[in-house]
Order: structure tokens, then sequence, then C-alpha cells
């Protein structure tokens, strides 16, 4: 028992772990991921039903309606990152675990990606037809939503942590990540766009990617920063 | 209270410790020290600050001056053996009410040192295991208690943090926590609890009036 030398499981188990159960917990309450993916796939369908059915707009207008739609599902699913583990105490048991807190958070936006940036990029080839994008530039908007939507959960995570002591910090969270998500929104359009104008695009796949490399790595640090402050 | 030479033999002691919420003060310069094998017992009325003191001790509050040490160092200075050390029962459970039990129990195998003891065995002697399948969410608050028992008899840790440990347990259930407290301090662990009720054990106590 009082063995000094006792075993701490691996960093990377619990960060697994982590992943493993907010997945499994997603596998049993489905409403909480299809909820975010519903609005993204009504904005999509809804827009051409409104703005008629002329090509030449919808090809247009696509880009954008698709990246502003996924950005504003990601931001509804981003509330309840971390809201039921604050409610039902489980989030103070894993800031007193001896995990070190940022590989947690990472665990656990990376189960929220799963559940909630995945699915958008899986449905955008489906809504993508309605705005007549052709087979390539569908490869370049998965490519750049793949990317965009991981820089939004991670950016996303922070907002969360930094709101999840206050109820109702919807409107709060959205003002917080709005000014951070704008270059991802913007770079991201504009990088589909470019492809529907066979245009050289790949600079805008590189700018996503840096984004979203700089968001791994700085991102769950003020997570955890957050968490800590959220809990006092 | 505890004195000079207590403090510098103890495995678990503080010094000095002082808590302010707003501009209340909850508690100013209080002290404790604990060897292996004692159970430390804060007592106060509702509101007097002994979750407060329990969450300042595991970090999740931060002290206005005072010192927390685990084996002669601050804690500050090693959060992670400090946390790796102990397990707490908050007053709530933490655990996922979607989840079955365990379930629940397999996640927080991966965060702390495991003990060697089975899972079916812990369960059966806190008369849980046929609850195995079902989620944590259709068990009664006391049931709950028990899951929460299970994690701490499962974690291979020093240091039981327990925050009324007693809430929501029946008869059978508060003499099955004294039993298994006696137990972790035989065994040499270290056991802080706060409680409204009188504490009947066969071990020695030390107290905190806050």
């Amino acid at each position: 028992m009082s063995a000094p030398e006792r075993e701490v499981p691996g960093m990377l188990d619990s960060l697994f772990a982590v992943a493993r159960r907010d997945l499994l917990l997603a596998w049993k309450r489905p409403g909480d991921v299809l909820n975010p993916l519903f609005f993204f796939a009504m904005v999509c369908t809804l827009f051409p039903l409104a703005v008629g059915p002329s090509a030449e707009q919808l090809t247009f207008s696509g880009p954008g309606v698709l990246w502003v739609a996924a950005l504003l599902a990601m931001l509804i699913a981003l509330n309840s990152l971390f809201l039921s583990d604050f409610d039902d105490g489980s989030l103070e048991q894993l800031l007193v675990s001896p995990q070190p807190l940022p590989l947690l958070a990472i665990g656990k936006t990376a189960a929220h990606w799963l559940t909630s940036g995945l699915p958008l990029v899986l449905v955008s080839p489906i809504v993508a037809i309605t705005y007549r994008m052709p087979g390539s530039v569908v490869v370049v908007l998965m490519l750049t939503l793949t990317l965009g939507t991981m820089s939004l959960s991670l950016l996303g995570s922070i907002g969360a942590a930094l709101t999840v002591g206050l109820h109702r910090g919807t409107a709060l969270l959205s003002l917080l990540i709005l000014p951070l998500s704008m270059p991802v929104l913007i770079i991201g359009a504009n990088t589909v766009s470019l492809a529907a104008g066979n245009e050289t695009y790949s600079a805008g796949v590189w700018a996503l990617a840096a984004y979203a490399v700089g968001a791994l790595s700085l991102a769950p640090y003020a997570t955890a920063a957050a968490l800590r402050i959220s809990n006092e | 209270m505890a004195t000079e030479s207590e403090a510098l033999t103890a495995q678990f002691s503080g010094r000095d410790l002082t808590l302010f919420r707003g501009d209340r003060c909850l508690f100013r310069d209080i002290g404790f020290a604990l060897q292996a094998g004692e159970l430390l017992l804060f007592e106060g009325s509702n509101g007097s600050g002994k979750t407060s003191l329990m969450k300042a001790i595991v970090g999740l509050l931060e002290l206005e001056s005072g010192v927390i040490e685990w084996n002669g160092k601050p804690v500050g200075e090693q959060r992670q053996v400090f946390h790796g050390s102990l397990v707490w029962m908050a007053h709530r459970v933490g655990l996922k009410a979607d989840l079955t039990l365990v379930e629940n129990l397999h996640f927080e195998s991966s965060l702390r040192p495991q003990s060697a003891d089975d899972l079916d065995s812990v369960l059966e002697r806190l008369d849980i295991s046929r609850l195995k399948p079902l989620p944590l969410r259709s068990l009664s608050a006391g049931q709950q208690r028990r899951v929460a028992l299970a994690r701490m008899l499962l974690a291979d840790v020093p240091l039981w943090l327990m925050d009324e440990p007693f809430t929501n347990l029946d008869r059978e259930g508060r003499t099955l926590v004294m039993r298994l407290v006696k137990e972790h301090l035989a065994e040499g662990g270290l056991c802080a609890m706060a409680a409204h009720q009188d504490v009947d054990i066969d071990a020695t106590v030390k107290k905190v009036v806050l």
C-alpha cells in the first residue's frame, strides 16, 4: 500500500481514455451530435430555395454559405464541450487527477471534433450537390473544412472553458471565439471560391493547416488555465 | 493545531492556512499535521468552510496564505505527485450519469494508480455488483455514493479526502464507510474527512474546528 513508487497510468493512456469516454457518451446521446449537423444541413439546403435556382448565383455563393453554416454549427456544438463535466463534478475530478490537464483538454477536444467537425466534413459533399460544385472543388471543400473545423474546435475549447462557470454563457462564448475564427472563415471560403474559379488555391490550404497547427500547440494550455479559473 | 515538532515528521500537514471568498474570511491561521494511520476530521457548521478547505487542499481554490505539505514538501511544488497520492470523494460524485458503473470505473482507472483489488470483489463488498449493467442515472443517490467509494477502493493511493462521506447513505452504508476508513488507516493510509456527525472510530483522530 505505502510503497512510494506507485505506477501512475501513462499520459497518453489518459488522453485516449478521456477521448474514448466522451465518444461513448456521444454514442449514448446521439441528439447532441445530430443537432449541429441538422442545423448545417438545413441552412445549406434552405439557402438555394430562398435565392432561387440560378446556377450562376449558386456556384458563386456556395462556398461562402457552406462555410458560414459550418462555423455557426461548430459554435452551437461548442457550448456543450465542458458543460456536463462541470455540472456533474467530473471536471473537478479531472482537475485533481495526476494527469497533465492540457493533455486531458486535447483528449476532450479531439472527441468533440470527431463528433462535431468530422460529421460536417462528411456531410458537406452531399449538400455541395445543391450548389452544383464539381468533384474537384468538393475535395477542396472537404480538405479546408477538415483543417478549419479542427482550428475552430481547438480555439473554441478555450472559450468553452472560460464560460463554463457562467450559466448561459453562449453569447459570450460566441463573442470570444468569433474574432479568432474570422481568419479561418475568410481563408476557408476564399480557398474554395478560388478552386471553383480554377485558380491556384494551395496557399489557402497551407494557411489553414498552419493555423490548425498553431491552435493545436497553444490552445490546450490556454484551455487548461481557463478550466482552473472557471473552477475557482 | 499542529505543533512545530509534529509538523516536521508529518506526512501531510498544513500551516497558517487562511482562505478568503470575496471579502469574507472563511478561516484564518489553521493548521494540521497527520501521520500514516491517522484520521483528520474537519468540524464545523454549515457554511463554515469545510468544503472550501478541501478544495484548497486539492488545489482548486487558492489560499490567501499558508503552506500545505506532503512528505515534507509543499504540494504546490509537486502537484502531480500529490495528486497521484490522493483520491477525493467530493460532494458531487463526479461520475457520468449516462455510463454504467463499470464504464465509469474503467475510465477512472486510467487516471490514477490502481490497486491490485479485483473490480468484482470490490463491487461485491459495496453491495453494488447487481447494478453493473445499469447506467448511473438510474441508481439512487446512495448507490451512486457507493460507486464513488468503489473508485476510492480501486485507487492505490495513501490519502483519502472525503467530503461528507455519509450523505445519502443508509445506516449500513455509514458503518461500511467507517469500516473501510479503519482498514485504510490500518494499512498505513491517511484520511481527511469533513463531517457533521460524530465519527466513532478506533484510530488516532485529529480535529480541526472551523
